[in-house]
């Protein structure tokens, strides 16, 4: 009799059941949007654990169970061990992932092991390879599932293809929309919490049926209760009870580091307290999953005999127990198993590989790297895996049971093991030793567990494992050296493992941790310890300027991966926590470098966030280590140097920008010279406005040339200034009528007020001239047209004589007070068009200080700005130094 | 014919021969003299080219590029930087924001017009 149900009908409700997951992905997305995260409680995290269990163990552990009896059970054993040590085993990692703002296992490692860019990559490289089995595992699930319940109609192999072809589709959908992983992808887990949920029902629903149909039928029940006392016991058979610990101790390792598991436990954990929810919810779910896993095994090999594989006894135990609803029930169940674990381990495993490979691969040809190119990147790199995946599937899938598949993969990323325990146990691991072990025990896992399953689907011959390749027995890829006694994939685990920490004490040995390295493995220990530790980084020295990197360039920079509000709301908090205000100026130095790369690594991952962020600062950073030594060893050569540097860095800006207004200018001119030679046919009116704007531009450029000889000059400190007796009403009154005219012509008015006693101050009379015209000439600048007010006033107070200089314009901000009075400063005022060197107050100042006055700017009874200029009555003694003495500021934007 | 430009530099002189020498060349232009207004300009006109100045008030050209390829709009203008500051630095920084071409002041006006027509016939 032909059973089964319509593959039309089965792929319908496998992609509407798609459809219902992303729906609910969206629907969470949006949720967290509005501030009502879905993922804040402690049960979906749970659930979201739950990502462990995969077709594997939804068609896998029966199988298992029917032929080996209890067997199906240490690989949940290990994950319940790891659950009830959580808080020693799981909050570590939680705690590291989060300082160092980890995008995966990988980035956390590279950054363990000093920010080592290859250690990443031959992480993600070892994850990628290892998990390929396991995803080709579940396609052949999926395909396994579809052949069941529509009987075997022959079109399988085309619908696994589209099937994986929509996967992929979905992994997409679920794991690229946004940039930021550390972010939380809200979605993704609430849709995996889900699929945890729905799996577990459909495992109950169909538990419970099948237990009370065989419970139903007299002859049934004999047979079961003699099947149960049939079952092989641990020691039974070819294995015992080092291969059961072996395999417990496997699935604890493989549930720690698989990128699934890694995701959802480390990286989209919210709050730890949730882990110490899971610690106990997590084994409940276990053995809730697993709590009809031995009666449906023994049903199933009593109802269906020899028909059909053990793996597939779920599916077709409802077909023959004529209902197919329950079939359905088990079908959605299986796919929900296997579309949560594709989706996930293909998110995590493309980030992973973008972040360490391609991200700084993009970026060191010098590519410009915007947020939509990671993610394309991303994208690919899911098709790429599911695709190999599927390859892998295709080679091999057909001749090995489920769980063998998914063990080896467990026996691959289980190679990262030993890395993980030196992270945190072993300070004297280095990254070099680490990676060479980790290569070792790939190896050792590629030859004992990979390619047997290459040997036994056809692709080397059968020989290799009865007598060795080329008749060598000792390199039986199933018994090593001769060692045999062991399950195949003991000896993988005990090879792979014996080479990779011999390997890595080895070469650790003779290639020492760095510096760096060393300072991590104490934080990580720290860490393990479960001492807490600020979110911030220990800061690396003490405010050290950083070339002339500008904070709005580092957070201009960080705004084209970090979504904006967020990147401000974590800056604005910087900010808070270093002490800087509002309007002050924060230092770009190492501490807000390093913090900004923290904030960079988690969109993009550690390695490109170090380039995007050097490239960024224009200069290649020093390694930290350098740094480091600087300030451990030679504090004060450090502290000289720095000065040194310091100097250097303002030369270099006044310089650059002297350049700058110097360029500005002769762009004008040299542009409309080309126009008007071009052009001999020019209207009228468009030649005379050029010429004009010639003119002016050339004036401000000889204007600017004299200012800055002046500058040059000031250098040496008014040395050559005579020292005379000048009365500021004469001065002042000066100033007034030469400015009277442009006052007039702008229509402001211009007023004086003196004392009636002789104001005599002591300085060279030019330079006071100088230093009022200037003063007061902006004071008109700023005025509103025709009906702009000026007043100066000269008055007595303590210190000498003042002169006051009010204005009725838009006055100047409280944070732009100082600034306006350094060199090319002209703060938002120049936003008015109104010209300017940006060089005046700056040569006001310093003749102002050299003649032992002040200046200075704050609000004016008019409404505007009041500058006051005081000089002091007697003469001083002039002070020397050079231009760049005074100078404040940190380097602002 | 007809492509649009938008210029965006805040000294008048500068902007007053490049509107003009591109307006020669057959362009349609428009004028913003900061950052703020140059976006507001920019979603008006819809230009197939913005010559972008670096040193703005207010919101910088770097600021202005960046919130242009981050705006989603589509589809997106050819943005040419330019700048009188001719450090490598600055350079690698524009192109990093997402600038096409990055111009040193003071710039030869045929060459200016040949990376402009350039880049407007580039990918179109």
């Amino acid at each position: 009799m032909e059973r089964g149900i319509a593959a039309e009908v089965a792929a319908g409700v496998a992609f509407g059941y798609l459809l219902l997951l992303f729906g609910v992905a969206f629907w969470a997305d949006r949720l967290a949007e509005q501030g009502r995260s879905v993922i804040g409680r402690a049960w979906v995290y749970t659930l979201s654990i739950g990502v462990y269990c995969t077709a594997w163990t939804f068609f896998g552990s029966v199988g298992v169970a029917a032929r080996e009896g209890v067997w199906f059970l240490p690989i949940y054993l290990g994950p319940t061990a790891v659950m009830l040590a959580a808080p020693w085993v799981v909050v570590p990692f939680v705690r590291a992932a989060k300082a160092w703002r980890a995008t995966s296992l990988a980035d956390l490692l590279g950054a363990r092991f000093g920010h080592h860019a290859g250690l990443a990559r031959a992480v993600s490289l070892a994850l990628m390879v290892a998990v390929i089995p396991y995803v080709a595992l579940q396609i052949k699930a999926i395909a396994l599932a579809f052949e069941v319940v529509s009987g075997g109609d022959g079109g399988e192999a085309a619908r696994t293809f589209w099937l994986v072809v929509v996967l992929t589709v979905f992994a997409v959908l679920f794991g690229t929309r946004r940039l930021d992983v550390t972010e939380h992808h809200e979605g993704l887990v609430a849709a995996v919490a889900l699929e945890s949920a729905v799996k577990l029902v459909a495992f109950w629903i169909l538990g419970g049926v099948v237990v009370w149909a065989v419970t139903e039928d007299e002859g049934w029940r004999a047979q079961v209760q003699e099947g149960f006392s049939r079952l092989p016991r641990v020691d039974e058979g070819e294995r015992g009870y080092g291969d059961w610990l072996t395999m417990v101790v496997l699935s604890a390792a493989a549930f720690v580091v698989l990128p699934r598991q890694f995701q959802m436990m480390v990286i989209e954990n919210v709050k730890t307290a949730h882990v110490y929810r899971a610690a106990w919810q997590f084994p409940l779910y276990l053995l809730g999953i697993n709590a009809f896993v031995l009666p449906v095994a023994v049903a199933g090999g009593v109802v269906l005999g020899e028909e059909g594989s053990a793996d597939t006894y779920v599916l077709a135990l409802p077909l023959v127990l004529g209902a197919e609803w329950l079939a359905l029930v088990a079908f959605v169940g299986g796919i929900s198993a296997a579309t949560s674990m594709v989706i996930v381990e293909s998110v995590a495993v493309a980030t992973m590989w973008s972040n360490e490979w391609l991200a700084p691969w993009w970026l060191r040809r010098g590519r410009p790297l915007a947020g939509r190119v990671v993610l394309w990147v991303r994208r690919g790199a899911i098709a790429g895996l599911l695709g190999l995946g599927y390859l892998f599937y295709q080679a091999v899938g057909a001749s090995y049971a489920l769980a063998a598949i998914g063990l080896v993969s467990f026996a691959g990323v289980a190679q990262l093991v030993p890395a993980l325990v030196a992270a945190f146990a072993w300070p004297g691991a280095s990254a070099i030793g680490v990676m060479a072990g980790l290569l070792a025990g790939l190896t050792v896992w590629g030859y004992t567990a990979l390619v047997p399953l290459f040997i036994k689907g056809g692709w080397l011959p059968e020989t290799w494992l009865t007598m060795g390749p080329a008749g060598i027995e000792a390199l039986r890829p199933t018994a090593l050296f001769g060692v045999e006694g062991m399950a195949p994939i003991t000896g993988s685990v005990v090879w792979s493992w014996l080479a990779n920490v011999g390997t890595l004490l080895v070469v650790s040995w003779f290639y020492p941790p760095d510096r760096a390295t060393r300072r991590a493995a104490e934080r990580f220990a720290a860490l393990w310890r479960g001492e807490e530790e600020s979110t911030l980084p220990a800061a690396r020295g003490v405010g050290r300027p950083y070339g002339a990197a500008l904070e709005a360039q580092l957070v201009a920079t960080l705004g084209r991966f970090v979504e904006t509000g967020r990147l401000q709301e974590a800056w604005r908090e910087f900010r808070r926590q270093r002490g800087v205000g509002a309007h002050e100026v924060l230092p770009v130095d190492e501490t807000t470098v390093a913090f900004a790369e923290r904030l960079l690594a988690g969109a993009i991952g550690g390695v490109a966030a170090r380039l995007v962020i050097e490239g960024a600062l224009g200069e290649r950073a020093p390694a930290w280590d350098s740094v480091m030594a600087v300030v451990e060893e030679a504090r004060a050569v450090r502290l000289a140097h720095e000065r040194l540097r310091e100097v250097d860095r303002l030369k270099d800006e006044f310089v650059a920008s002297v350049s700058h207004e110097l360029r500005t200018p002769l762009t004008a001119i040299r542009t409309l010279a080309e126009l008007l030679a071009a052009d001999p046919d020019m209207e009228r009116s468009d030649r005379l406005r050029f010429y004009e704007t010639m003119v002016r531009e050339s004036e401000r450029l000889s204007r600017l040339i004299n200012q800055v000889l002046d500058l040059a000059k000031l250098e040496a400190g008014g040395a050559d200034w005579r020292h005379e007796a000048v009365d500021l009403r004469a001065v002042t009154r000066e100033v007034i009528e030469t400015v009277t005219p442009l006052a007039a012509q702008q229509g402001v008015v211009l007023t004086l007020a003196v004392p009636e006693r002789p104001a005599v101050v002591w300085g060279d009379r030019d330079r006071l001239v100088q230093v009022l015209m200037n003063v007061v000439g902006n004071a008109v600048k700023f005025a509103p047209p025709s009906e702009g007010r000026v007043q100066v006033q000269v008055e007595r107070v303590k210190e000498g004589w003042q002169v006051a200089v009010d204005d009725n314009g838009p006055g100047v901000p409280p944070e732009e007070r100082e600034r306006i009075f350094e060199r090319f400063r002209q703060g938002q005022r120049r936003a008015r068009g109104v010209g300017g060197t940006g060089l005046g107050l700056a040569i006001a100042r310093r003749i102002v200080e050299l003649l032992g006055g002040m200046i200075r700017v704050e609000d004016s009874p008019l409404g505007g700005a009041r500058f006051i200029v005081v000089f002091p009555e007697k003469q001083r003694e002039v002070v020397g130094g050079g231009a760049f003495h005074g100078q404040t500021s940190g380097g602002s934007g | 014919m007809g492509k649009r430009v938008v210029v965006v530099d805040d000294e008048e002189a500068i902007a007053l021969a490049l509107e003009y020498l591109l307006r020669k060349a057959g362009y349609e232009v428009a004028v913003a003299g900061d950052g703020e207004s140059a976006l507001h300009v920019i979603e008006e006109f819809q230009p197939d080219l913005v010559l972008l100045d670096v040193m703005l008030p207010g919101r910088d050209g770097y600021e202005v590029c960046q919130t242009i390829r981050s705006s989603g709009s589509f589809p997106q203008p050819k943005v040419v930087m330019l700048t009188a500051k001719g450090r490598e630095a600055e350079r690698a920084k524009g192109l990093a924001v997402g600038a096409d071409a990055y111009v040193v002041k003071p710039f030869a006006s045929a060459d200016l017009l040949a990376k402009v027509e350039m880049l407007l016939t580039r990918n179109s």
